[in-house]
């Protein structure tokens, strides 16, 4: 297999046909445009539909829509857009419809810097839709992750029925890597669970399986059922009953259990260190090297790098980084991770947000800095 | 029996619409109208938005999509694109439609891909409790304007017919059997077709403007009702008791029919699926 030279956006794009996406609703937004330009140019060859909405709120509800009719279906944004989509993630969590959302994070807030990287989505990921809700949000680091993650997306989408967002930075979606993209078969593709039982009046469009996930029908194969954003029971219909919207919450919950297993943190260098750094996406790649630095200098450094930032895989977290007495974080946003690795790591360890912003990349040299003062005297000299 | 009957949910009964309002006429002659043209609903989609009207969904014994505010029409372009063989039938109210998903309705008219859109207008808020509303008249009493309405009010058809919609057509819920006729032509309709349907809400219109119960409100439909037995007739105009004008006067019938090619004709999606496997 030849080595090409491609984007992060192209990557998504082409992660997404190998993953067998065959719908996309977008509407243009920098620095994600080239995911839906590249989609608009190949999903036709690929017996998919590419449509442009008039807003953010109409992609994403063309997504759920196409997605209920049976298709994998996607849409890209970045900040703004993201924050119009809301919404519809809530929507998508509650009536339990498949779908992945690319998030190219710039410069906020509000119009920012629109082709300027940054990292100062993650909380809005987690909770920027109303009420509680769980979300699956992947983190790459590469132009090869973005096309692998962009598959690993939509296997979570259909095979827990729930949004699952990408989350990348402007310089990724931009930068240019020669890799080699092949495409997992057909087997590596998950599919949405489908009812065993003939389409009938005892049918329950959302009575779970033992994994929480309920069997999905689509619409027009004969199962009548009815989808709602509404607190709903088993058949789909409208409740206010306290008992069935606490069972349907923790459900949701409990199905997104297994996502920290099929996407384990990166542990890089970490068995015998004395420092840890956490970073992901962007931001992984200059810690790593820092790391590399550090340990040329003689400093036990190890990088923690999460690949999936929502769900917390809390046990490995805490497991991993809680023997260690400083944890340094460095982040394109005034400290938003770091939040999290504070909350599951006991109080013992010394949790270092280390934030740029501006939007401009963080730099090897700023986070051998951001770790200078937990080296012991004696090392030499940064 | 009602032909439409076997269609509905029984057990989603009651439903939720008050007394004396007319979105039920609308939801019965809807299903008269299914049951007459589908012997099945398996590849019938009705897909709403937020609001008294788009609760009617679930009604029906029917694929259903209860959306979000203002978004029908999304959802449906996206389910409409991946399996063009569904009819697909989006209910929605003049908030629902015309203020928060006002640029979805536009949008979609000049896609003219081939959904029918019925539109619930009573002119005002209802399930938030009787608000201002993009079709409330000039100086109408809400909630939200109780020094009267300052704000001129939409023309629904006329918007959507600019807009580019192929089908346009308003009807009343005092004439079912015009809106049946009317329903049935739009549905029949190759291209995005839109229904503006009168109906009253008398628990915060009529109240608040001080226009008598259901039935008064549903008679006032009934003058004009010459002109509209022709096929094209007007709604009456409405006044308050002070005999300041409720209601403008507005045309019934079929408005507007064009043909052009259909989005999925562009697409070219004849025989298209997005079914796996």
């Amino acid at each position: 297999m030849a080595t090409e030279l491609v984007s992060g956006n192209e990557a998504c794009a082409r992660g997404a046909i190998a993953a067998g996406c065959n719908f996309f609703g977008g509407y243009p937004i920098s620095p994600s445009s080239e995911v839906a330009e590249t989609l608009a140019k190949i999903l036709p060859g690929h017996k998919g539909i590419f449509v442009q909405m008039e807003d953010e709120m109409a992609s994403l509800g063309s997504v759920l829509g196409a997605s209920l009719g049976g298709a994998k279906a996607m849409t890209a944004t970045s900040g703004p857009g993201f924050t119009l989509m809301q919404e519809h993630l809530g929507y998508a969590t509650l009536a339990e419809i498949p779908c992945v959302v690319v998030d190219v994070m710039r410069v906020g807030p509000s119009t920012g810097v629109p082709t300027a990287p940054s990292q100062g989505d993650v909380m809005q990921a987690r909770w920027g839709s109303h009420g509680d809700r769980e979300v699956a949000v992947l983190a790459p680091a590469s132009v090869r992750e973005i096309y692998d993650m962009t598959v690993n997306a939509f296997n979570i989408a259909e095979r827990l029925r729930t949004p699952v967002v990408v989350m990348f930075d402007e310089v990724l979606a931009h930068m240019r890597e020669g890799v080699e993209l092949s495409a997992p078969s057909h087997d590596e593709l998950w599919r949405r669970p489908r009812p065993l039982e003939d389409p009938g009046p005892s049918f329950r469009a959302y009575l779970p399986n033992e994994d929480g996930v309920a069997a999905m029908p689509n619409f027009g194969d004969g199962y009548h059922f009815h989808v709602t954003g509404l607190m709903h029971n088993e058949k789909g219909f409208p409740t206010t009953h306290p008992e069935t919207i606490r069972g349907l919450m923790a459900r949701l919950k409990r199905k997104m259990d297994p996502l920290p297993f099929w996407l384990p943190a990166e542990h890089y260098r970490l068995e015998d260190a004395e420092l840890a750094v956490v970073a992901y996406g962007i931001t992984s790649r200059v810690a790593r090297e820092a790391v590399d630095r550090l340990r040329d200098r003689g400093v036990l450094a190890g990088l923690y790098r999460p690949r999936l930032l929502w769900p917390v895989g809390a046990a490995d977290l805490a497991d991993t980084l809680g023997r260690f007495q400083s944890v340094v974080v460095p982040e394109m946003n005034q400290g938003q991770w770091v939040e999290v690795v504070e909350r599951y790591l006991p109080s013992a360890v010394r949790v270092v947000s280390r934030s740029k912003l501006g939007g401009e990349p963080m730099t090897t040299e700023e986070i051998l800095e951001g770790c200078r003062e937990f080296v012991k005297k004696g090392v030499r000299a940064l | 029996m009602n032909p439409g009957k076997q269609l509905l949910r029984q057990d989603m009964m009651p439903h939720i619409l008050c007394p004396g309002c007319g979105h039920g006429i609308v939801l019965n002659t809807l299903v008269r109208v299914l049951a007459k043209r589908f012997t099945s609903m398996d590849q019938v989609a009705l897909v709403a938005g937020i609001g008294c009207s788009s609760r009617i969904v679930g009604y029906i014994d029917a694929n259903t999509l209860h959306t979000t505010h203002g978004r029908a029409l999304s959802f449906a372009t996206g389910l409409k694109l991946s399996r063009p063989e569904l009819t697909v039938i989006v209910i929605t109210g003049d908030g629902d439609g015309l203020g928060i998903g006002g640029n979805h309705l536009i949008h979609a008219a000049r896609r003219n891909l081939d959904l029918t859109c019925i539109l619930f207008n009573n002119e005002t808020y209802g399930m938030t409790g009787g608000q201002l509303a993009p079709t409330t008249v000039l100086r109408a009493f809400t909630t939200t304007t109780p020094y009267g309405n300052k704000e001129k009010s939409f023309d629904a058809a006329e918007l959507v017919k600019a807009a580019g919609a192929t089908f346009v057509g308003r009807g009343q819920a005092y004439r079912p059997d015009l809106l049946e006729e009317l329903i049935d032509r739009a549905i029949a309709h190759r291209g995005f077709s839109f229904l503006d349907v009168m109906t009253d809400c008398t628990e915060y219109f009529g109240r608040k403007n001080a226009l008598g119960g259901g039935s008064d409100l549903l008679f006032s439909q009934a003058r004009g009702e010459e002109a509209i037995a022709q096929g094209l007739g007007e709604w009456p105009e409405l006044r308050d008791p002070d005999g300041f004008p409720i209601r403008e006067t507005v045309p019934m019938g079929v408005l507007h029919e064009v043909n052009r090619p259909t989005l999925e004709e562009m697409m070219g999606l004849a025989g298209y699926d997005a079914r796996e496997e």
